[in-house]
């Protein structure tokens, strides 16, 4: 079906929509140099793209920008997603021309400063981890968890070890860790959550066998509960020879608290883009570096900077898995996470964890009688409660569009999938607790109009730029591309 | 807020943690003020060497362009780069929409159906075809065609990412034609894997290949160079079944090679097996127009193990600074620098070439190139390369031999619109020198 734009402040027509014929925005150089023919064989008539001046640019984006919401906006509780604060100086630093104009493939003897920015990130990752080896190359947190289980796979198999196919998953895990299993040959074995909403002992205990390369666990798991029983989860796996792989993506709630590699973690990956307060960009670019024990070192992806001869360059493990991005990472992603550990220092680092903690906390215990948490004890940086408000039909998706007319951001919804409408919520220690009693009582007074007046919530939300969207008529009636475009050629 | 937790100190809160391990000393450098810093990381930027960005002729996969400032205009908007993955559409209508746009221009630039929201970079993109190839051909096969003309480290990730796999990587230890390696094309094959441009800045022969392709139930896998997608045919055009490319070069800061952008599009057919984000057009309760995420039963968390990638995190603020660049630059702009690359690109290869015991393209002097090619030197390229830096200050290409030792006296130059007539003369000069 065909829809129009819509006239007035509910839409923003698309760049095609904008574009006029002969519109320019950028004037380019004469070649000042004699003409070569063109091979006329190899050209195309028309490259398709829209015609717009500079300041029809501007005004599009800025209008873009006008309608969406981020940290900067207002508070973003959105849980196992580390919304904090993006600190504005590393922006600039890292636009600087002497680290943004630098080539990937520059001798290295003229990019020290980069180098050395790399080899001692590595080291306070190793630090701030426990771990003996570092590797900076994978580019987001999912890629990061298909390094680590290479890298496992890679281990037993030079160990002759091929009989390790499976890899244990807690029921409450994250979709990218079966996701990645599979994508490394391994299939997955999943070990459910026990009454307390920790790993259920017994059903690990009977899964661990020498057909398990290993297992991902999610320390604090995604209810916001640390595996307390970490050290015998630890040793049931390395029991049957199996390795431990410990997804960061809730490591906000861990820096100078404890270290995964102290508690017998193999490898683990860094979210760069959570812990370490890179901005997350409307989904990435992120940052998702692996830490290594001493036994898995030799297996990281290549290349991590070493420092040799008075000087720092690129080297390859002995036993490298590879190479898993076109160059060295996501450097802009590096120094602005580096610049961030700098900051802060062990103190600061330790005091964001702590507060991260408290003010999670604190929300729980504020929501507990309203909204029921269903393991209901203290929890690390998040924690999950039900969206739903007995007797009244009123569910967890009504309550995320509802809080949108109070000014937040929803919490993640519908996810851990052991909770019912479930909402994870995570406040981060860059909030205040101003903003967060605004929101307990913005989520009070969502519980109120849900017995007064349920069919507001139904309808929710009612400010934004536009209403309720439906997703079911975008999968039905797939529209992937502008049809104001012209057919390219 | 500690009293209505009914506990005295902040580090009450954390006794499900192991005591004996719990509040680690972590040896880091003490936390400093912002003040503090800036000079700090002055000294390190300035421990690498500056570089007239009109005197470097280093390209192989990361080009110095002209990026518009409205590219970095946008990219400052807090409401934008701030944001999360937008899983809630109505707060995220501009980052849909930006995000939509993008689509639609890569489709156009490469005459393709579908694109995804963007992947991690070109050669993880390229990796990621090569698996939707995997899943999409009919039957089991274990084989993939690969030239050996594409990216030495684009065909190093995709072994990577297929140790998990039983698929052999074939063809790129023998550097033959394309159409010749269409002959080995059997029903094993998945994909046959070409980029275009290649490696060394050369146009392939790409006439039938498709179809060759296509004979044997394969797709064809093409990696481009978007910029010349301004001015030359698109893989579209001559059946490519998956297009891949590296989104650097349009308008995104080299950054030491990352953080860049994967493109990846395809025919429509294909798209329930399309890795990544798509954002697809709605409407709302009031019936107006809207964007949403669109067929998630493809993605991890939904599908999880049986999902058709692991990823999540994208590189969804670089395809904006892409879509915004494309915008900027338009269907002239893009077409201009299109040519500006192929011209000066030209006039530097012919000057080269004209030097004593240079020779240009020495392995296909009859194939036309876009804005890289090789100059066979007299000496070594790396001692060339040197030359020129310490005694001239210009960073020359890239040194072939990184990769294949056999070639080491061969420079692959690029040269795009930053790189001047007089830039250019001074490289002509200095290589004369150095080759003295």
């Amino acid at each position: 079906m065909t829809t129009k734009t819509p006239a007035g402040p509910a839409g923003e027509p698309t760049a095609y929509e904008l574009s006029v014929a002969g519109r320019q925005s950028v004037a380019l150089p004469d070649p000042e140099v004699p003409a070569t023919a063109l091979p006329a064989d190899l050209l195309r008539d028309d490259n398709g793209l829209p015609e717009l001046s500079q300041l029809d640019v501007v005004r599009h984006y800025l209008h873009l920008s006008q309608r969406n919401y981020g940290i900067d906006s207002g508070f973003y509780p959105l849980g196992s997603c580390t919304m904090k604060y993006n600190p504005k100086l590393s922006e600039q630093i890292a636009r600087w021309p002497g680290f943004a104009d630098t080539h990937p493939l520059q001798p290295v003897e003229t990019v020290q400063g980069n180098l050395r920015l790399m080899f001692e990130l590595q080291a306070w990752l190793q630090e701030i981890g426990g771990f003996a080896g570092v590797s900076l190359q994978p580019a987001a947190g999912a890629q990061g968890e298909l390094t680590a289980l290479l890298m496992m796979r890679a281990y037993h198999a030079d160990r002759g070890e091929t009989a390790r196919t499976q890899i244990l998953i807690p029921d409450s895990a994250h979709g990218t860790n079966p996701a990645s299993t599979a994508m490394a040959g391994f299939s997955v074995l999943e070990i459910p959550s026990d009454a307390r909403g920790t790993i259920d002992l017994a059903a690990l205990r009977a899964a661990c066998d020498p057909t398990i390369a290993g297992i991902m666990l999610t320390n604090p798991n995604t209810l916001g509960l640390f595996e307390d029983q970490i050290e015998q989860i630890v040793a049931l796996v390395h029991g049957c020879g199996g390795l431990v792989y410990g997804d960061g993506a809730n490591m906000n709630a861990l820096t100078g608290i404890v270290r995964p590699g102290d508690l017998g973690i193999d490898l683990m990956h860094y979210n760069l883009h959570k812990t370490f307060a890179t901005p997350h960009g409307g989904g990435g670019p992120g940052s998702g570096p692996v830490g290594a024990s001493a036994a898995l070192t030799a297996y990281l992806p290549g290349p991590v900077v070493v420092d040799e001869d008075g000087g720092f360059r690129f080297a390859d493990p002995p036993c490298s898995i590879g190479r898993l991005c076109s160059f060295a990472g996501s450097f802009g992603m590096l120094l602005r996470a580096y610049a961030y550990i700098r900051l802060h220092g062990a103190d600061g680092l330790r005091q964001n964890a702590l507060h991260a903690v408290l003010n999670a906390n604190y929300l729980r215990a504020a929501l507990r009688g309203t909204y029921p948490v269903p393991f209901d004890r203290i929890n690390m940086h998040e924690f999950v409660c039900e969206g739903r408000i007995d007797g009244t039909g009123v569910r967890a998706l009504d309550i995320c569009k509802r809080l949108m007319d109070y000014g937040f951001h929803p919490p993640t919804s519908y996810f851990p999938l052991i909770v019912r409408e479930a909402l994870m919520i995570e406040p981060t220690e860059t909030e205040s607790k101003q903003t967060l009693d605004a929101f307990v009582a913005a989520l009070h007074a969502i519980a109120e109009e849900a017995r007064g007046d349920p069919a507001a919530l139904h309808g929710a939300p009612h400010r934004t730029t536009v209403r309720r969207l439906d997703e079911v008529h975008a999968a039905r009636h797939l529209v992937l591309r502008d049809r104001a475009a012209p057919p390219a050629r | 807020m500690l009293r209505s937790l009914g506990v005295d100190r902040l580090e009450d809160l954390f006794g499900d943690v192991p005591a004996c391990h719990r509040f680690p000393d972590l040896d880091l450098p003490a936390g400093i003020s912002e003040l503090e810093l800036e000079p700090l990381m002055r000294r390190l930027a300035a421990e690498n060497a500056g570089i007239d960005p009109s005197m470097s002729f280093l390209g192989a996969g990361a080009y110095r362009h002209y990026s518009p400032p409205t590219v970095d205009y946008v990219l400052q908007r807090g409401e934008l780069y701030t944001a999360y993955t937008p899983y809630q559409p109505e707060l995220s209508q501009g980052s849909l929409q930006a995000m939509f746009e993008y689509q639609t221009m890569i489709c156009q630039l490469t005459a393709m159906e579908v694109s995804n929201a963007s992947h991690y970079d070109g050669a993880t993109a390229l990796a990621e075809a090569v698996l939707l190839a995997l899943d999409s051909a009919p039957g089991e096969r274990d084989r993939v065609l690969v030239s050996s003309a594409v990216h030495p480290r684009y065909r190093a990730v995709l072994r990577t990412y297929l140790r998990g796999t039983a698929t052999q990587v074939i063809g790129d230890d023998d550097a033959v034609d394309v159409a010749e390696l269409a002959t080995r094309l059997d029903r094993r094959t998945a994909a046959l894997v070409i980029q275009n441009p290649n490696f060394f800045g050369q146009f392939e022969r790409v006439e039938g290949l498709a179809e060759a392709a296509r004979a044997v139930g394969a797709l064809l896998v093409v990696l481009v160079d978007p910029v010349s997608l301004g001015l030359f045919k698109p893989p579209g055009a001559y059946g490519a079944d998956v297009v891949a490319a590296e989104g650097q070069a349009l308008g995104v800061p080299l950054s030491f090679g990352g953080p860049h952008l994967g493109i990846l599009a395809t025919r429509l057919a294909h798209v329930r097996r399309l890795p990544g984000r798509l954002v697809g057009e709605t409407i709302d309760a009031g019936g107006h127009r809207g964007y949403v995420l669109t067929l998630a039963t493809r993605e991890q968390h939904i599908r999880r193990a049986k999902a058709t990638s692991n990823i999540c995190t994208n590189a969804a603020l670089v395809a904006l600074a892409t879509a915004v660049y494309l915008a900027t630059l338009g269907k002239t702009g893009l077409r201009r620098v299109a040519e500006l690359c192929f011209q000066r690109s030209h006039y530097a290869a012919a000057a080269l070439g004209g030097l004593p015991g240079v020779a240009i393209n020495p392995q296909a002097p009859d194939k036309p190139f876009f804005k890289e090619f090789v100059a066979a030197l007299p000496k070594p390229a790396a001692v060339v390369n040197a030359i020129l830096r310490r005694d001239f200050g210009i960073l020359g290409g890239y040194d072939i031999g990184r990769d294949l030792p056999e070639r080491d006296h061969h420079l692959l130059v690029a040269v795009t619109e930053m790189n001047n007539r007089a830039a250019i003369d001074a490289l002509v000069h200095a290589v004369s020198r150095a080759i003295a």
